[in-house]
């Protein structure tokens, strides 16, 4: 019985959900269904009950069913460590996502402290390859789910960033104001790398005591330079006032946090995971969101809410039924999809499954 | 076409500029008005002209006054040693309501941000320092949100104030994230107030 889950989840004209509601039992949900029916779309609405732009990255609007185009909400009733909260969050057309917490406005940061939800997409196959930025996401997402506050940091970071490198770019000079400015980007960045560094090492310490079918990674915090990472406040304050000249002709922050980047390395063939076949570095990527998921429940008391979008493509029917297994032993409320009921054999009746149907508006239909 | 007459619109249409009033507000507010001629619509007719005329900026802390002075830069009792540095005339009021504050005031009329375009020049920064220095003060608080521009602001004033012989003390952050000073209640105010640290 997963201790953090989502008992029921209502859209209401999200994607190309009019209006439905799902009703959970502890068991992880598998959710099946063709090309297009709105498998994803679920996975989407549940993400947008954590802080951010949820696993799409989309902006707000978009995710407003057309062609009504009036707006979108999505509601949960959330059950924590025992206790039951009732979660809204909605788009009315203008300004951001609105959110309630039992009734009551928040901010939207404060869903992070309530629902822990950590995701894997496709898009995130290419993550090993690819830019930094992917990875530096990722990684505060599995940080975010340990120390929600630094979900806070890291707005309160990307804020004062955005106002010095405009200063740098408006050719300020005055040495008292970059101070200010500064002061609070090392405050705030300082948290970020310890977050980060944390965060690996909770991990890397999950993965050395669990009895797991995916491979282990050797995890650091690397900087765009390869210069070290900077820890903290102090040093970071100096860092930011020594770079000011080099910064103003670059026109922007080249220190900091937001140049960090994770690196993984393929632990038993020590080979960096960039260069790891298709599937391996799924295996890669699977392992260290169950290694959040076991340090979570050590921590905080119980695992995050995973979402797993087509999490069997590239993974061989030995890994699926390993990850399923994983997956229930931790309690874990995992939500899966999948084009065919196929790729879900090996769960059997240890899931609850859902299959979604194309047509003018999706339509969910339990399976009992 | 609110009402059918071209002197009564104008009236609805000024005052669904108001903040809080919309079109509807408003043509019921007029409405109203007109009804209590006597008791409501003269009198503030009457009261908008006098403001209209005498309404100004404190020469000293920019509070909003009728004279060259506000009515706190004026009252020597409030000569303490303590200015308390505000983002908006509003913050002001709200310190006011509370009534704990003893001391003088400073508003910047803003904060910091680059973005916005707003640097020290848009803001009262240097005629508070010249106060500080002009007024014996031994203490400045800074009452300003804890939103990333009002920190800040807080951090470029303290800097400004290092040398000069002044402590400079910060609210105590029960102020939320984005929580604007206007709209907390007296009693956490107070507590704010009290609970102030150095910063
Ligand atoms: N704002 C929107 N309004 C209406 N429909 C939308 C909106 N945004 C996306 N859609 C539609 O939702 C449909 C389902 O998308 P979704 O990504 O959930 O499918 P899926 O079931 O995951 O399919 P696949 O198996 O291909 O991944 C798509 O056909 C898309 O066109
Ligand atoms: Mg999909
Ligand atoms: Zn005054």
């Amino acid at each position: 019985m997963a201790h953090l889950a989502v008992r029921q989840l209502t859209l209401s004209h999200f994607r190309s959900h009019k209006r439905a509601v799902i009703e959970t039992d502890g068991r992880p949900i598998a959710i099946y269904g063709p090309n297009g029916a709105g498998k994803t779309n679920i996975l989407e609405a549940i993400s947008m009950l954590s802080p951010g732009r949820g696993l799409r990255r989309a902006k707000t609007a978009e995710l407003a069913r057309v062609p009504e185009t009036v707006g979108w909400k999505v509601s949960a009733i959330l059950e924590s460590l025992g206790h039951t909260h009732e979660l809204e969050t909605s788009f009315t057309g203008d300004g951001s996502r609105t959110v309630l917490i039992d009734g009551k406005a928040a901010p939207q940061i404060a869903l992070g402290r309530l629902a822990r939800v950590v995701w894997l997409v496709p898009v995130m196959d290419r993550l090993w390859v690819e830019g930094a930025d992917g990875r530096r996401r990722f990684l505060d997402r599995l940080a975010m789910s340990f120390e929600p506050s630094h979900g806070e940091q890291t707005l309160v970071y990307e804020r004062s960033m955005r106002e010095r490198n405009r200063m740098l770019k408006d050719g300020i000079t005055d040495p008292s104001w970059y101070g200010a400015v500064e002061s609070q980007m090392a405050d705030a960045g300082a948290m970020i790398a310890q977050n980060r560094l944390q965060t690996i090492a909770r991990i890397s310490a999950a993965q050395a005591i669990a009895t797991t079918s995916f491979p282990a990674a050797s995890l650091t915090l690397v900087n765009a330079d390869n210069s070290e990472i900077i820890e903290t406040a102090d040093q970071l304050r100096d860092a930011f006032a020594d770079g000011r000249r080099r910064d103003m002709q670059a026109g922007r922050t080249l220190v900091g946090p937001h140049r960090d980047d994770l690196n993984a390395i393929y632990a038993t063939k020590d080979v960096p995971a960039a260069q790891c076949s298709t599937g391996e570095q799924k295996a890669l990527l699977v392992s260290l969101i169950l290694s959040n998921a076991r340090a979570l429940a050590q921590d905080f008391g119980a695992a995050p809410i995973i979402l797993l979008d087509e999490v069997g493509a590239h993974l061989d029917a030995d890994r699926r039924a390993a990850l399923y297994d994983e997956i229930c032993a931790l309690g874990a409320q995992a939500w899966m999809t999948g084009t065919g009921a196929e790729l879900f054999d090996s769960l059997g009746n240890r899931a609850k499954y859902l299959m979604v149907d194309d047509g003018a508006t999706s339509a969910i239909h339990p399976i009992p | 076409m609110n009402s059918n007459n071209k002197d009564i619109d104008i009236l609805i249409q000024l005052m669904a500029k108001l903040p809080g009033l919309g079109p509807r507000s408003a043509r019921r507010a007029v409405l109203h008005l007109i009804k209590k001629r006597d008791i409501l619509l003269s009198p503030l007719a009457d009261s908008l002209f006098t403001v209209a005329q005498t309404a100004r900026e404190c020469v000293t802390c920019g509070n909003i006054g009728t004279m060259d002075q506000c009515d706190v830069c004026a009252d020597p009792r409030r000569a303490i040693g303590q200015i308390c540095v505000v983002e908006d005339v509003s913050d002001l009021w709200a310190m006011e309501r509370a009534a704990v504050f003893k001391g003088r005031y400073h508003v910047l009329g803003g904060v910091l941000s680059a973005l916005d375009g707003v640097g020290p020049e848009e803001l009262r920064i240097p005629n508070l320092v010249s106060r500080v220095g002009d007024e014996n003060i031994t203490e400045v608080i800074l009452a300003l949100n804890a939103t990333v521009d009002g920190q800040t602001t807080a951090h470029y004033i303290a800097d400004q104030l290092e040398d000069m012989g002044v402590s400079v003390t910060s609210l105590a952050q029960g102020v939320p994230i984005g929580g604007e000073l206007d709209y907390l209640d007296d009693g956490t105010i107070t507590a704010a107030l009290n609970a102030r640290k150095a910063v």
